[in-house]
């Protein structure tokens, strides 16, 4: 089994910490993961994005070209993932954040209002969980659960009053990904 | 212990103070900044030397004092600041002082960028500072392997009293990855017979790497040489992978490596008998275990992220018996895969002469590509 | 009114390129390098001026100036500019460099080419920290002030204290020019125009070294808004470092700007 994720979007979506709840919820269900982000100059205001592959045995390469996953979290993500995106993969598109449909039937593209749904819970901060409670319909390897732990477990004593938030952020946007037709 | 998420930067500074050490100089430069970062929270707080020194050159020297008072004692940087560090690693080196140094590569030469590459690897394995002088040197190609090689290089430095480095690409410092910690060392110094601590009850000792008598400094190499020797025979270290029955058999270090993991299993898939051998240790090299492949392999294939450095100790080591190929991609670009794969069918076809200069090859190839 | 050449009043220099910087939002980088380029515009000296760009922020300076331009290593840029004034004499050299890389690396470059009197124009960023690394400490950061390498604050005790370079750069007979000023609010901008524009008239007229430091601003590591992080340089930075002209010869006196 190896699944392989890629998380991208603007500096300050939440990018980095969207792949590292997915992270540290593959390393407490006992698999072996890497979670590797783009660094540098781009950071300053620009795009940000991380990759995350989980496997059951030693990881090879943390970098992939062609990911069966990911979450586009503005449009320029969506422009160069949606080409990039393995045949028959699923690409999150914070509908949000683009002003246009999908162009490729031979991948999935579902579509979550991240920003509106984070709004409605509170906090428009929770964008990213929203974006990661919607991957998770098309990653089984990991159970909403698990997420949730991993949550509990590793965000920082500073935040955990906003557990509660981010476990709604979370089942808001599964439950929005699970309605969409597949 | 259980395992925690680290960041392959911070694993190794968390990994050095649990190794017990002593004093940290340092000096920014990405991609390695958060080692310094780090240590700059974590060694005031017990009580140990952390100091941002105001160059490279500063911190080696800096290191090279310490180090001859045999406290256990490290420097980190990135490419162009351990060119800065070249000076004081000669010094080290004739000096006969234990030192640990940590290089997290990146694309060069020159300012280049800050992104993963292995352009050092003859720096740090063959060259660098003036001199003859052996030198230790690792490549971790995973986060628990930078871990456990941190602990173990000063293990190595102060047995052999040598400098010890770790290269390791920009990716494997900034990547994060499940990793068990060690238990916590105290730094316990260890009473060297050469250490210039104060003459308190013994005969004063001088520490220098001045040999005036070129007689004398001849001595000097032919020991560090006899040195190196048992080093040699003891300390190398690699892994193997699928290489029971591998034709084709891939060499590469540190990020490389563990990219062409990923191409061996698809060729595997596909029913191509590749295997991979990753050299941890790439100074001492194992030529040896290259010189049994050789009676194995039909080809040895080569993976660097540089122009072809490291191929030319697995020449060494092949001794044109078996055709060579190399694939590199350099200045801060990380192969994927799926190139590697390319090169695996490639070979897989159309045998490699054992005439054809593997680098020029390579350069031919990707060249035509651009074009 | 429409805009017309006649009534133009504020225009890109043509020291410019048409590059927009990649400086933060309220980062006076930027101020530095528009003062630069008018004066290269007011003294026409654009086709005979060379720049040599430090490693920091301003690493890519070479993108925005439309002269000749080189790229020093970390701290060494007054080396290099040494090396080409020495071949080009008749022509401009200027470096434009960070506390960082002039007062740290590069110390001992900075030093010996103000020592030697190399008739070149120094530009000098004081922002009390490195901003292009993601703000650790420098030379120049205040006692007290937390960077991301002395996160507890700058402990004078194991860190040192800060490093006056104009002042100390004052002491050294090759000088010929050397002042500090601000960025912080318009008429301090002004002065430091004057400043650089005096800086540049002393290289041409061959009257020996030339340095303006100058108090600047890194809102994005100090985690400041701009405008926040103007005031601390105004009651702060100042304070610490404070203005002045700290040498000017004669000769350098006599040049009216
Ligand atoms: C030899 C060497 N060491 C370290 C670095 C990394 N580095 C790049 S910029 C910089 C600091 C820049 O700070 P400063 O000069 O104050 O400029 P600022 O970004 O604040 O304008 C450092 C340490 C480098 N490029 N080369
Ligand atoms: S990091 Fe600081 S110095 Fe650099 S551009 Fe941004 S605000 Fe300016
Ligand atoms: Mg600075």
């Amino acid at each position: 089994m190896q699944q392989e994720i890629i998380i991208a979007g603007f500096g300050g979506q939440g990018v980095l910490f969207g792949g590292q709840v997915l992270a540290y919820a593959a390393m407490d269900t006992g698999m072996e993961v890497t979670w590797i982000p783009s660094y540098g100059p781009e950071m300053r205001g620009g795009t940000a994005n991380c990759t995350v592959v989980i496997s059951d045995r030693e990881i090879g390469s943390p970098l992939v070209k062609n990911p069966p996953l990911a979450i586009a979290l503005n449009l320029p993500s969506f422009d160069k993932y949606e080409s990039l995106l393995a045949t028959g993969g699923t690409l999150i598109v914070n509908q949000s954040m683009v002003d246009r449909v999908a162009k490729r039937v031979d991948i999935q593209s579902i579509f979550v209002p991240c920003n509106e749904i984070a709004e409605e819970i509170g906090d428009k901060r929770l964008l990213n969980m929203v974006a990661v409670g919607a991957l998770l319909t098309a990653l089984p390897e990991i159970g909403l659960k698990d997420v949730e732990k991993a949550l509990e477990n590793h965000l920082p004593a500073k935040h955990q009053h906003l557990l509660p938030k981010n476990f709604t952020a979370l089942r808001r946007g599964l439950e929005h990904a699970q309605k969409m037709p597949a | 212990m259980s395992r925690e998420l680290w960041k392959g930067n911070e694993a190794i500074a968390e990994a050095a103070v649990r190794a017990g050490l002593e004093a940290y100089f340092g000096y920014p430069i990405t991609p390695q900044t958060e080692i310094l970062e780090y240590l700059s929270r974590r060694m005031p707080k017990l009580g140990r030397a952390f100091l941002q020194a105001e160059s490279e050159l500063g911190a080696i020297n800096m290191v090279y004092g310490a180090a001859c008072t045999g406290a256990r004692v490290m420097s980190s940087s990135s490419s162009p600041g351990v060119s800065l560090m070249m000076e004081g690693l000669s010094y080290i080196a004739g000096t006969e002082v234990p030192a640990v140094l940590v290089n997290v590569m990146r694309g060069g030469p020159g300012l280049g960028n800050i992104a993963p590459a292995q352009g050092d690897y003859n720096q740090a394995v063959h060259g660098g500072g003036h001199g003859d002088y052996p030198r230790i040197v690792l490549a971790p190609a995973s986060v628990q392997e930078a871990i456990d090689l941190m602990a173990l290089s000063f293990d190595l430095a102060e047995k052999y009293r040598m400098i010890t480095m770790l290269i390791l690409d920009g990716s494997v410092g900034q990547m994060m990855e499940p990793a068990e910690m060690p238990e916590m060392r105290s730094p316990n110094r260890k009473k060297f017979d050469w250490a210039t601590d104060g003459a308190l009850n013994r005969d004063r000792r001088v520490l220098s790497s001045i040999y005036l008598d070129p007689l004398a400094e001849e001595q000097t190499n032919f020991r560090l040489m006899q040195r190196w020797k048992e080093v040699m025979a003891n300390e190398v270290r690699y892994k193997e992978y699928f290489l029971e029955d591998a034709e084709i058999v891939i060499v590469g270090f540190g990020t490389a490596g563990r990219v062409s993991l990923s191409a061996v299993r698809a060729a595997r898939e596909r029913g191509i008998k590749v295997g991979l051998l990753r050299p941890v240790t790439v100074s001492p090299f194992p030529y040896e275990v290259l010189d049994r492949l050789t009676g194995q392999a039909r080809t040895f294939l080569v993976v660097e992220m540089n122009t072809g450095q490291m191929l030319e100790d697995v020449r060494l080591a092949v001794r044109g018996r078996v055709p060579v190929a190399f694939y590199g991609r350099t200045g801060g670009v990380v192969p994927f895969p799926d190139e590697i794969l390319d090169e695996i069918q490639r070979i897989n076809t159309e045998p490699v002469s054992a005439e054809a200069d593997p680098r020029q090859s390579w350069l031919d190839r990707m060249t035509a590509i651009k074009a | 009114m429409t805009i017309a050449p006649n009534n133009l009043v504020y225009d890109r220099p043509e020291a410019f390129t048409d590059m927009p910087t990649h400086y933060c939002p309220g980062c006076t980088h930027g101020v530095a390098h528009r003062l630069i380029a008018e004066v290269l515009d007011e003294m026409k000296v654009i086709d005979r001026t060379i720049g040599v760009a430090p490693v920091g922020c301003s690493v890519f300076a070479y993108n925005y100036f439309d002269t000749d331009f080189v790229e020093a290593p970390h701290g060494r840029a007054p080396a290099m500019a040494t090396g080409i004034k020495r071949v080009l004499p008749d022509r401009i050299v200027f470096t434009y460099q960070g506390d960082g890389d002039l007062a740290s690396i590069g110390m001992g470059e900075i030093v010996h080419a103000a020592a030697r009197g190399e008739n070149l124009t120094v530009i000098f960023i004081n922002n009390a920290n490195y901003g292009m690394t993601g703000g650790q400490m420098a030379p120049t950061t205040l006692p007290g002030m937390k960077t991301t390498s002395s996160p507890d604050g700058r402990d004078v005790e194991t860190q040192g204290y800060p490093i006056r370079m104009a002042e100390m750069l004052s002491t050294l007979e090759g000088v010929g020019y050397c002042v500090k000023r601000s960025l912080h609010d318009p008429k301090n901008i002004r002065l430091a125009k004057k400043a650089i524009r005096t800086a540049f008239e002393t290289q041409w007229r061959g009257l020996g070294f030339s340095m303006v430091e100058l108090l600047s601003t890194c809102p994005t590591n100090w985690g400041m808004t701009p405008v926040n992080s103007l005031k601390f340089v105004e009651e702060h930075m100042v304070p610490a470092y404070p203005l002045g002209d700290y040498k000017i010869t004669d000769p350098i006196k006599q040049i009216k700007v």
